[in-house]
Order: structure tokens, then sequence, then C-alpha cells
């Protein structure tokens, strides 16, 4: 399938997603005792898209991102990833998924301190069916700058250094889907820039969708479709209509 | 990476924390390895020189267990000494009329065979004489029997050799009945070797020196018996030495037949000790058929002048009654040390969960499954046995070998680096299954991780 075909085909289909969690004691306004987070009625990203998401903190950007990874089941709706109808899978079956088809940047970085960055990498492939491809893990090393600096751990790093192997770590199980959680938020503006070239030209280049999630609109308008979570998420409508 | 890989880096680090746990369960394993090893040795000792090839050790009254010490091992004193005639009541009629004349004794001795002598027809007796030292070492009056009829090794198939030299003579043109053979240690350590004399001290290595020298025409081979620390010296010369003759009456005094035949040339040599001169602390017995030991070992043990021991058998006894328990209760306490070992595994590695949740909340991010971060916490915690197990082990044989010297000495066992007991085999799998215990608390904790609010924290 080439880049053109893909971008016309979708690959992550949600549809009527809710999340809830257990409410504190001593909050009110939830039903059975549980506070809406996330009701989505419908949400769609193309093969090779490019999307961003903006929201403000507690808006439930970060649970999406965890129920399209599979890291979390949504109490109702239907993810549909490539394909896969991701509530029908065990959370082995999720796992498997998304070492296999998801890469995560997370706005904290989390290499692993006990690893270099080069291992940091590698341990993007190490949990997937596929051996592990030290050349890959280099060159994608390569790719974001950091091929010199290959045996450095996390804390020999800097902070914009760090992210750039995340990204790396990211890319190294060639997945179809990349969740980007606020990559930009904890990094100083011109690694913000790198940052976020790095990713979307790696995406570009590898046919991989993307889906960054970030509060800040300057990061956002560099997209050519930008959602606005107060929008497509219900709950969110909901509790601002309570307010009111 | 394999998960053994991302086990290791995470063992590395946290270096301190992962030295200390590995140390402590090394030196839990350590002693355990330690205990087992000496338990090993001990035991070693006991049973494999428990014999020559013989199979009763016949003696005075008194305790079976130390006749076996002190005629066996070398250990322990004697316990008092059994007349010449019960030694000669191993002998048929004809040998014993041989003995009464060459030595002179009272007649009626060689009118009879030996209560024992059916038993032993076929296999041998030979007799065992001690108290004296050279050195802090045994001085054994034995005869020339002991050198070609004995034999060592796991199969008793090894007779003596010799390093240097050869065994002593009954009599030599020489030396007379003065000659003895030294043990491989005893020779090494007293610095003496084929050609130079010694002097038994009497009694106790601080014991009055004998005058009499003793020319040595031979030096054992190392066998790793307690033979090696003994100085095997001409029966007939240890009874000559001042004060080992029995001192006798006028009327139990009897010339040797053969000494009408003494010529003028050999008047003034020294004459071997008339029958009831002499006395011998053991008999070792090798019975003509092995059935014949218990028949042979009842109708002594009957008799009011003697006992026969069973060297095998009373080492057995020993070792149940006294070292067996002694050993397992050290055991237990050693095997107690390993679980203590073993809680500050789960400890370590249970502290370290809470800096390693969203460590490990980013491994199932990356796919890695429930299971995959559950198996590395036991893969650390295996880590740390196996090399905390392996440490332990070579601290322990580094500390055999460190005492080998004086394992060699005080057991007549030679060991090595590489001297394993039967039972460490068991070490490792208990390790690991310790070490797996342990894991599980930490394994269960990393298995229960939650992803979402540890990515998020």
């Amino acid at each position: 399938m080439n880049r053109d075909q893909q971008t016309s085909e979708t690959l992550l289909t949600a549809t009527d997603v809710v999340k809830t969690f257990d409410q504190p004691a001593d909050q009110s306004g939830g039903k059975d005792g549980r506070l809406t987070v996330l009701d989505l009625p419908k949400f769609t990203i193309a093969y090779g898209e490019q999307v961003a998401l903006i929201g403000q903190s507690g808006g439930g950007k970060t649970t999406l991102l965890h129920l399209f990874a599979g890291l979390l089941v949504p109490d109702s709706g239907t993810i549909n990833i490539a394909g896969i109808e991701l509530s029908r899978l065990s959370e082995q079956g999720r796992d498997r998924f998304r070492a296999a088809n998801i890469g995560y940047v997370f706005q904290t970085f989390n290499l692993l301190p006990a690893f270099t960055a080069i291992e940091n990498v590698k341990l993007g492939m190490s949990f997937g069916q596929g051996s592990v491809d030290a050349g890959r893990a280099a060159e994608l090393l390569d790719r974001v700058g950091l091929s010199e600096r290959a045996n450095y751990r996390p804390s020999q790093l800097s902070v914009g250094q760090q992210q750039r192997v995340a990204i790396a770590r990211s890319l190294a199980g060639q997945p179809k889907l990349l969740l980007a959680d606020e990559p930009t938020a904890n990094v100083d503006p011109t690694s913000a820039e790198t940052v976020l070239d790095l990713i979307r030209t790696s995406c570009r280049d590898e046919g991989i969708s993307l889906l960054l999630v970030t509060h800040d609109m300057n990061v956002a308008q560099r997209f050519d479709r930008v959602d606005e979570l107060d929008t497509i998420n219900r709950a969110l409508s909901a509790h601002s209509k309570q307010a009111v | 990476m394999s998960l053994l890989t991302i086990a290791w880096r995470n063992f590395c680090h946290r270096p301190l924390s992962s030295l200390l746990t590995t140390l402590s369960l090394a030196l839990g394993v350590g002693l355990v390895v330690l205990v087992l090893s000496i338990f090993g040795i001990v035991n070693e000792a006991f049973t494999r020189n428990a014999t020559f090839g013989y199979n009763l050790v016949v003696g005075p009254k008194g305790s079976a267990l130390q006749l076996t010490l002190n005629s066996v091992f070398y250990l322990s004193q004697p316990i008092e000494n059994l007349p010449y005639s019960q030694y000669m009541e191993m002998f048929p009629q004809a040998e014993r009329q041989a003995m009464v004349d060459r030595l002179g004794g009272d007649p009626e001795l060689a009118e009879r065979d030996g209560k024992y002598a059916a038993f032993v027809s076929g296999g041998y007796a030979i007799p065992l004489a001690l108290g004296d030292y050279y050195g802090t070492f045994r001085v054994v009056g034995t005869t020339t029997d002991f050198f070609e009829k004995l034999r060592h090794g796991p199969e008793l198939d090894q007779p003596f050799e010799f390093e240097d030299g050869e065994a002593f003579q009954a009599e030599s043109e020489a030396n007379g009945f003065f000659e003895a053979v030294l043990g491989s240690r005893v020779a090494a350590e007293m610095e003496v070797g084929v050609g130079d004399v010694l002097y038994p001290t009497h009694g106790d290595p601080e014991g009055k020196g004998h005058e009499e020298a003793f020319m040595i025409t031979g030096v054992l081979a190392p066998t790793g018996t307690p033979n090696d620390r003994a100085a095997f010296v001409n029966l007939e010369g240890f009874y000559l030495m001042e004060g080992h003759a029995k001192p006798i009456d006028e009327s139990e005094k009897f010339e040797p037949a053969n000494d009408q035949n003494v010529s003028s040339d050999d008047e003034g040599k020294l004459r071997p000790l008339t029958i009831p001169e002499r006395e011998v602390t053991s008999v070792l017995i090798r019975t003509g058929n092995m059935m014949f030991a218990p028949g042979m070992q009842n109708m002594i043990n009957e008799s009011l002048e003697a006992q026969a021991a069973a060297p095998v058998g009373e080492i057995y006894k020993l070792m149940d009654a006294i070292v067996g328990p002694v050993m397992q209760a050290l055991l237990g306490i050693t095997l107690i040390t390993c679980v203590v070992a073993a809680v500050g595994i789960l400890v370590a590695i249970y502290n370290s969960m809470n800096d390693r949740r969203r460590d490990i909340a980013v491994m199932r991010a990356l796919g890695a499954r429930r299971e995959t971060v559950t198996a590395i916490i036991v893969f650390e915690s295996f880590l740390v046995a196996i090399i905390g197990g392996v440490l332990g082990w070579i601290l322990a044989h580094a500390a055999i070998v460190l005492y080998s010297g004086k394992i060699e000495d005080q057991t007549g066992i030679s060991v090595n680096f590489f001297t394993v007991t039967s039972y460490e085999i068991y070490i490792l799998p208990v390790v690991l299954a310790l070490a797996l215990l342990a894991a599980l608390l930490p394994a269960w904790s990393a298995y229960r991780t939650d992803v979402g609010s540890n990515l998020s924290a």
C-alpha cells in the first residue's frame, strides 16, 4: 500500500467511546459515583494523516491516547485500528497489538535510566514479534542526531536529547500510529521546534499516522488538521453545561 | 533485547543495593557450602580411611570407638594393651610353636591352635604397638606385613608405594631391629629422609626421648590417609626401647628354644623380648572369609580379655550419633542464613519497585505484557541468586583450599578447589527456589502495576 492509498483510507475509527473513572467520595455529579472523562461520538485518523488534538489539562487527552494505545479499555463504544477492534482483544492481545502497531512519545520522555540511548531505542522493538534490529536502532538514533551519544545514559543527555531518543524509540517498532502526548511541553522552545520537526518528518517518511495532543496552540497550528477536544468530547460539554 | 539483558541492566543500575544483596546471599551460600564440605570431608575422612583391607580391629576391653580412632586414624589415646598371647590366638598351632621357639614363652601356648585361628586362616593379623611419638606424629610399631598386605584407595586396591627407599626388614644386618619407615607428611614436615635416624619420644610429643635410634629405610608415597602422618618402626625395635618391656616376675621368664643355637658372633646383639614381656595395642584382622567377621567379633567380645570392633561400623555410628546431628544443626543454621539473604533480595527488589513503577509502565506502553515485566523481576532475583550462589561457592572453596594443608594434617584428606560433595549439586536449585520465592511479592507488584496512573504520574 503506497502513501496515497494510505491517506485515503481510515487507520483509526473510534465510535461512541465512553470512559469513566471512579470518582472520589467527596466529589459529586457523576453517574453511579463515576466520573465520565471521555465521551467521543466519532473520531477518525486516516493512514499517514497527522492530527493535532488540542485541549486543556485534565480534558481527557491522555486518557484518549491510552485508549487508542490499548492501555485502557472503554466502558462502551468501539476503537478500530488497522482493522482490529481493540475492545475485542484480550489484554495480552492488546499488548501484542501495541508492540506491533503503536508508537508512544511521552511528555516526560520516560527513558529507562538503566539503559543507554541505543538500548532505550532497542527496547522499542524488544516486546514485539520481530527480533531486535540493531542496525535500525542505530539508524534511528542517527536520524535524531544522536549517533555519537548512543552509549550515553539518559542522565548524561540534555532534556531535548532525551526527547529525541524517545522519538527514536517510538519509531523503532515501525508502528502504524504514533501517539505523542505533549512531546514539547517539557523542552525549551528551540528544542521543541526540533522535536516537532523530527516527529512530523519521521512519520511522513515512514508513512506513520500521527496523533499529537497538546495544549499549545503554537504547536497545533503547524498541523493541517487540528481537532479541539472541548468540541469532540461530549463529556467536557456536559461538564460545561453543568457548570453554567 | 532479551529479558535477561533487561534484568541485568536493572541489576547493574543499582550497584550498591545489588552488591550488598548479592554479597549477603554469597555469604549465606558460602556458609552452606563450607558446612557441606566440612561434613563431606569429615565423612570421607572417616569412612574412606576406616579400613585398609582389614575388617576388624582387636584391642583391649573399652570403647570400641576409641580403639578404632587410635588404631586406624592414630587419633585419641590407646586404651590399654593386650598381652601378646592374645595376638597369638589368631594363629594356628604350628605358627604359635614357631613363636614360642623363636621368642621364648610358656610352652603351653604352643600346644594348641589359637582360639580365633580358624577365622583368620587365609587372612591376616597385623599387630600394632602405639604410645610413642616422633615430633607430633604417632610412632607405630608393626611388622612388614603392614606394607605388604594392607591396601588403600577408594577401591582398597592400591598397595603402599615408596617414594624413597623400601620397607624396613624384620632384622637387618646393619641396623638390627631398629629401622623405620615414614609417612610422606612426616618426612616432609620433619625434613628427614632415607639414611636419617629418628628418636621416638615416650608417651606424648613432649615426652622423654628414647635413646634408641631408628634408621629410616623408606618414605611412603602420599596416600591421603592417616598413614601419611605416622612413623612406622619395627615392632621388635619398638619392644626393645627402654621402658617398653612389660615387667614380669621371675616365674614368667622363659628362654627361647632357638637361644641354644646362638653363635659367638650374635652374643653382643639385642634379642627380641620374650612373649610374656610383649604387649600389643591392637591387632588389625582380615578374616579368611568376610562372612566370618561377625562370628569372630562376637566370640572376642564375649571373652574377658579383648574386644573386636568393626571400624567402618564404628565410624558410621560416630557419624550418626555425633557428627551427623551437629552437621545437620549447622546446616539448618546456615540454611536460615540463606533464607535471611533471600528476604534481603525480597526487600531490595520490593523497595526498588516504587522507583520502577514508571519504568514498568513505560515497558508496558512499549508493548511488554504483564507476564513479561513479571519475568524481568524474577530474572533479576535469579541473577542475584546465581551470582551470589556462584560467588558463595567460590568463596567457600577458596577457603577450603586456603586450609587444605590443615585439613590434610588433621584428616589425611587431600582437597583442592574442585573437591565437591554430592550435596552441593542441590545448592543452586535451592537458592533459585529461594530467589523465586523472594521474587514473588515484587513480581506480583510489577504484574499489578497500573500503566495509566504511572505514566501520568
